[in-house]
C-alpha cells in the first residue's frame, strides 16, 4: 500500500481521508487530524482571522497538513473568485476547494457557477477541487477547464445519510479522468468504506467525525474504514449477482 | 405571494385551536419526525408540547450540533443615535420620552469601533432610532464605511427601508439585518405603536423581503415577546422565518427571542413570558426550523443565557451597552434602550461556551469582502410560492 498515492496537483497525497475543520472544537482538531492520519484539511476562509492569531483556526492544524481553503459562504462565481485570491493573498497556499452556495437551507451547490469560478481560478494558477452536485457532464466540463479534483456530494451537507447518489457518483468514477472525491453525506464509516470500494479516490467529512460523541475514536474508525475500502477496491472487487454461484457449473458437461 | 397573504392561509381560529392541545402523545409523536410541517410547529407550541419539553431538547441540542457544529457566534451591538420619531409604549428611546438624545459624529463612530474591536469582537450590529433627519442612509453608509476595515461583519438594526436603500446598505458593508415584526397581531400594533412612521405594520412585515430582494446575506427576524399572547407570536415569527427560507434560499435567516421588559415609567408587559415558556419558543423553533441561527441576547440573566445554551443557541450578543457611546465616548451620551442583565465581559462569556464544551467564533464572516460582488443570481432569489 506504500506506493499507493493520490496525485492532485503538484502532491502526492497518503491518505484518502480528508477533513472538514468547521464543527471541530478548536482544541481537540490536532489531536482528530492526528487519528484521522489525514493530510488535506479543508477550512472555511470565513473562519480564519488573519488579524488575531490567536483565535486562528490555521494554528490548530498540525504542521505538514496541506491546508485547503474553501469558499464556503460564496453564492456566486464571482464571490468564490475573489475568496480564493483573499486566501491566497493570506498565506494559505494555491489549493482552493471551490463552493458557490445559493441555497442556505439543504447547503446545495451551483453547478454552473461552479464551473465558471473553476475555468478563471486555473487560469489563476489555482489548483482547484470543485464541490459539486453529481452530474456526469459538469464533472467532464470541470475537468476539461482544469479542476484538479471533481468532489460531488453524497448527500446534503451535514445529513449523514450516505451515499444517496450512488449510482450518478459511480458514473462520475467511471468516466472522468480526475480524481473524484465523495464529499459531504458520510455518516458512517461503513458509508466511507462504500465511497473507497466503489472506486472514489479519497472522502472528505467533518459532520460524522465532529459531532460524535468521541470524535477521536470516530476519526480512527473513519481511517480505517477508508483504508479497508481502498484496500478492497484495489484487491479487484467481485461483481454482485442475485443468483448463488454454484460451485459444480450447470453446463460443465459441455466442456 | 407576499408575506401577509402567506399568513392569510392559515384559519386563525383553527391555530388557535390548535394551540389550546393537551394531548402530550401527539406532540411526542412529533419528535420522530424528520422534518415538521406549519401545522406540526403549532402543536410544539401548545400545552400539548409541555410534557416532552425534555427529549424536545435532548433533539434540538443533537440538531444544532449538527447544523452549526459546537460553535457559539459573539457579536456586539453599538447604538449610533437615540433620535426617534416612533412612540412605541415599550421602548426607552420613543419620542415622547424626555430623554438626552444623542449620534455619534463619524469620528466617534471610529472611536467606539476600535473601542470594540479591540476586545476581539469581529461582528458588529448597529442600530438607531427611527429619525431620518438624523441617522440618515448617507450617515448610515458613512458610518458602514469608516467601520469596515475594522469588523468581518457588519448588521444593521434601523428603521425600514426600500429596496434600493438597502442595496445601498450593503454596498457600504453591511451584510445583516435584523428587524423584528415586534408583535405579529396586526391590533395589539396599533395599540403599542402610537405614532411615527412604525406604525404602518404591514411596511415593517415586508420589510425584511425587501432586504432580501436586495441580496442582504442575513436577515434575523423575531417577535418582542411578552407584547401579546406568546403562542401565537412564536408560531407566526417561526412561520415567518419559514417562508423567508422557501423564498429567499440564498439568504440565511435567522430568529432572535428578546422578551420585553416593564419599565419604571409606566409600561407593564401586557402577556408576560416565563422561562419554561421561553424553553418551549426556542425548542419549537429549533425543531421546526433546524437550519436557522438563534441568537439571545444580554436582555437575558446570566444563568439563563448559560442554561439556553445548548437548547439549541448559535449566537450570543457579548459586552453590550445600550446607551449611545458606551464604550468610548462615554455614558454621558444618553440613556440605555433596555437593561443589560448578563454584563459578563468578553472573557467571561467564552470561558463559559468552552466550559459546556462548545468553541467561541469570533469570526465567521470574511473580512475584505468585496461588497460590490455581493447578490445572487438572478432567477435564483425568489423562488417558491
Amino acid at each position: 500500500m506504500s506506493k499507493d498515492l493520490l496525485a492532485i496537483g503538484n502532491s502526492l497525497i497518503a491518505s484518502r481521508l480528508f477533513l472538514g475543520t468547521g464543527k471541530i472544537p478548536l482544541p481537540k482538531m490536532k489531536q482528530v487530524i492526528e487519528a484521522a492520519g489525514t493530510q488535506v484539511v479543508t477550512v472555511a476562509l470565513r473562519r480564519v482571522d488573519f488579524d488575531q492569531p490567536e483565535e486562528n483556526i490555521l494554528d490548530f492544524i498540525p504542521d505538514g497538513a496541506i491546508i485547503m481553503p474553501n469558499t464556503s459562504g460564496a453564492r456566486t462565481a464571482a464571490e468564490a473568485i475573489r475568496l480564493a485570491h483573499i486566501a491566497r493573498a493570506g498565506g494559505c497556499g494555491n489549493w482552493v476547494k471551490i463552493e458557490v452556495i445559493p441555497d442556505q437551507k439543504y447547503l446545495l451547490p451551483d453547478n454552473f457557477e461552479t464551473l465558471k469560478a473553476t475555468e478563471q481560478l486555473v487560469k489563476d494558477g489555482f489548483t482547484v477541487l470543485a464541490y459539486m452536485s453529481p452530474d456526469l457532464i459538469v464533472a467532464k466540463s470541470l475537468e476539461a477547464v482544469g479542476a484538479a479534483a471533481v468532489m460531488p456530494l453524497g448527500a446534503p451537507i451535514g445529513t449523514n445519510r450516505g451515499l444517496k447518489m450512488k449510482e450518478l457518483i459511480n458514473i462520475i468514477i467511471e468516466e472522468c479522468h480526475v480524481p473524484v472525491i465523495v464529499d459531504a453525506g458520510i455518516g458512517r464509516p461503513s458509508h466511507a468504506a462504500e465511497a473507497m470500494e466503489m472506486g472514489a479516490s479519497a472522502v472528505l467529512l467533518n459532520t460524522a467525525i465532529a459531532t460524535a460523541d468521541d470524535s477521536v475514536a470516530m476519526a480512527l474508525a473513519f481511517r480505517l474504514a477508508v483504508e479497508s475500502g481502498r484496500i478492497a477496491y484495489l484487491a479487484g472487487m467481485c461483481g454482485e449477482t442475485s443468483y448463488a454461484r454454484a460451485s459444480s457449473p450447470l453446463t460443465g458437461f459441455l466442456d | 405571494m407576499s408575506f401577509v397573504q402567506y399568513m392569510e392561509r392559515f384559519d386563525r381560529q383553527e391555530c388557535c385551536h390548535v394551540l389550546e392541545s393537551t394531548d402530550s402523545s401527539k406532540a411526542r409523536m412529533l419528535l420522530t419526525k424528520a422534518s415538521l410541517s406549519p401545522a406540526d410547529f403549532l402543536l410544539l407550541l401548545s400545552p400539548a408540547a409541555e410534557a416532552v419539553l425534555e427529549p424536545m431538547a435532548q433533539k434540538a441540542r443533537l440538531l444544532t450540533i449538527k447544523h452549526f457544529g459546537r460553535n457559539i457566534l459573539l457579536y456586539t451591538p453599538l447604538y449610533l443615535s437615540n433620535y426617534c420619531v416612533n412612540h412605541c409604549l415599550y421602548c426607552q428611546f420613543h419620542s415622547g420620552k424626555k430623554i438626552v438624545r444623542e449620534q455619534l459624529s463619524l469620528v466617534e463612530v471610529e472611536a467606539e469601533g476600535k473601542s470594540i474591536a479591540a476586545t476581539g469582537i469581529r461582528h458588529l450590529l448597529l442600530l438607531t432610532g427611527e429619525s431620518c433627519a438624523h441617522a440618515t442612509i448617507a450617515y448610515l453608509s458613512d458610518s458602514l464605511r469608516i467601520l469596515h476595515p475594522y469588523f468581518a461583519s457588519l448588521g444593521l438594526e434601523i428603521y425600514t427601508l426600500s429596496v434600493e436603500e438597502y442595496a445601498q446598505m450593503i454596498q457600504a458593508g453591511a451584510e445583516s439585518l435584523t428587524l423584528y415584526q415586534e408583535t405579529y397581531q396586526q391590533e395589539s400594533y396599533a395599540q403599542l405603536h402610537l405614532s411615527g412612521p412604525k406604525r404602518d405594520y404591514i411596511n415593517r412585515l415586508h420589510a425584511t423581503e425587501r432586504a432580501c430582494q436586495a441580496g442582504m446575506r442575513r436577515i434575523n427576524i423575531g417577535a418582542l415577546f411578552g407584547l401579546a399572547p406568546w403562542r401565537q407570536e412564536a408560531f407566526w415569527a417561526g412561520l415567518h422565518a419559514y417562508y423567508l427560507q422557501k423564498r429567499y434560499p440564498a439568504t440565511e435567516i435567522a430568529i432572535s427571542l428578546p422578551r420585553v421588559r416593564s419599565s419604571h415609567e409606566g409600561f407593564t408587559v401586557p402577556c408576560p413570558v416565563n422561562d419554561k415558556e421561553l424553553v418551549q419558543i426556542l425548542l419549537a423553533f429549533r425543531l421546526f426550523l433546524p437550519q436557522a441561527g438563534i441568537t439571545i441576547s444580554t436582555r437575558e440573566r446570566a444563568k439563563l443565557r448559560d442554561n439556553l445554551l445548548p437548547l439549541g443557541v448559535t449566537t450570543l450578543s457579548v459586552g453590550s451597552k445600550t446607551t449611545v457611546g458606551g464604550y468610548f465616548v462615554g455614558e454621558k451620551k444618553g440613556n440605555q434602550q433596555f437593561p443589560v442583565a448578563d454584563e459578563r465581559s468578553i472573557g467571561e462569556i467564552k470561558e463559559m461556551i468552552r466550559r459546556q464544551g462548545y468553541q467561541p467564533v469570533m469570526k465567521d464572516w470574511p473580512a475584505s469582502w468585496n461588497q460590490g460582488d455581493a447578490g445572487v443570481r438572478s432567477g435564483f432569489a425568489c423562488q417558491g410560492d
